[in-house]
């Protein structure tokens, strides 16, 4: 005798029931759990924003010195530029005319950031 | 349940219990510390958490760095009087249920320091405190002690009637009283509703 005829798609959804049931009831019964033992005691001091015991002050929307740009400049000059220069200095013997050309504008470029942030008066401390 | 039936089932070989006792039991065995010192009481308490006294053995070795995911303060040294308010603040941020311990002379009453100007004299001025140990500092055993105390008081909670947990009873205060810093003392210098000052009577001593 032969079987009942049978969706063959049959046992996939009710693999995917089955899924969803062992997915959501853990979830389900976490939050009844928590409605009936774990009822929240919110407060202004739990809801503040900082967890280190002190009181957070100001604004998180600060603004930084647009004057800072100074020092990123003169950061690429000093800190950038010499990282560029010791593989330039390494293979300064087997260097084209092109690529040594290439070389000097991006100095000359930089050098004239350094005279320009020179004559700003940047460089002098106070 | 009668004790009497339930102990004829174990017998049997049917273990009975009930949803309160899973529930404490799972809590009681997963108390996660809020990871802060204040003094030396401090060291002892890493000491305990470290291999030789493990802390861990009692499901307790995972001290949070955030009061929002700890269950157990651990009030381990001198609170100073500039202090107390930040510690306030932190058990105020912890969900409830939460439990404090008083690690150490200074914790439960300002110990060497009580004469002084600047220490409180007992974090318990504040927030109510479930275990206090005495010692200077108190050594690791200690705080195991306490700590079993501690999870015998969770183990004995009822989750219903008058003796229930703070969180589950709605007129228990949801945070306390943060002490200000003052220029003589901290404002309020107690909170009345935790602690009130012993009545002594001379005559009786």
């Amino acid at each position: 005798m032969m079987p009942p005829e049978i969706h063959p798609y049959l046992v996939l959804v009710l693999l995917l029931g089955a899924a969803l049931v062992f997915a959501l009831a853990p979830l389900a019964l976490a939050w009844l759990w928590a409605r009936w033992f774990s009822p929240p005691k919110p407060g202004r001091t739990k809801h503040a924003i900082y967890e280190c015991g002190l009181e957070s002050r100001g604004d998180a929307w600060i603004q930084f010195r647009s004057e800072y740009y100074l020092y990123a400049i003169v950061f690429l000059i000093f800190d950038v530029e010499t990282i560029f220069l010791l593989p330039f200095a390494v293979a300064f013997g087997g260097l084209t005319v092109g690529a040594f050309a290439a070389m000097m504008v991006f100095v000359l470029l930089l050098v004239e950031g350094l005279v320009w942030a020179w004559q700003k008066g940047v460089l002098t401390w106070n | 349940m009668d004790e009497g039936l339930r102990s004829e089932l174990s017998k049997q070989g049917i273990f009975t219990t009930t949803l309160e006792e899973l529930y404490n039991w799972g809590r009681k065995n997963s108390v996660w510390p809020l990871g802060f010192g204040l003094a030396c009481c401090a060291i002892e308490m890493i000491a305990a958490s470290m291999a030789r006294w493990d802390l861990a053995r009692f499901g307790a070795e995972v001290f949070r760095p955030s009061p929002r995911q700890a269950d157990l303060m651990i009030v381990a040294g001198t609170v100073t009087k500039k202090m107390a308010p930040q510690v306030v603040r932190l058990y105020n941020q912890m969900p409830e249920p939460k439990y404090v311990i008083a690690m150490g002379a200074c914790a439960i009453s300002g110990g060497p320091f009580k004469q002084g100007y600047n220490v409180l004299k007992g974090i318990d001025r504040y927030i109510p405190v479930d275990v206090h140990i005495p010692g200077c500092p108190p050594r690791p055993e200690a705080l195991l002690h306490a700590f079993m105390k501690l999870q015998q008081l969770i183990d004995e909670q009822p989750l219903t009637g008058c003796n229930r947990p703070r969180h589950l009873r709605a007129d228990a205060p949801t945070e306390f009283t943060v002490p200000e810093y003052g220029p003589h003392d901290l404002e309020p210098p107690k909170n009345p509703e935790v602690w009130r000052p012993p009545v002594i009577h001379p005559g009786e001593a």
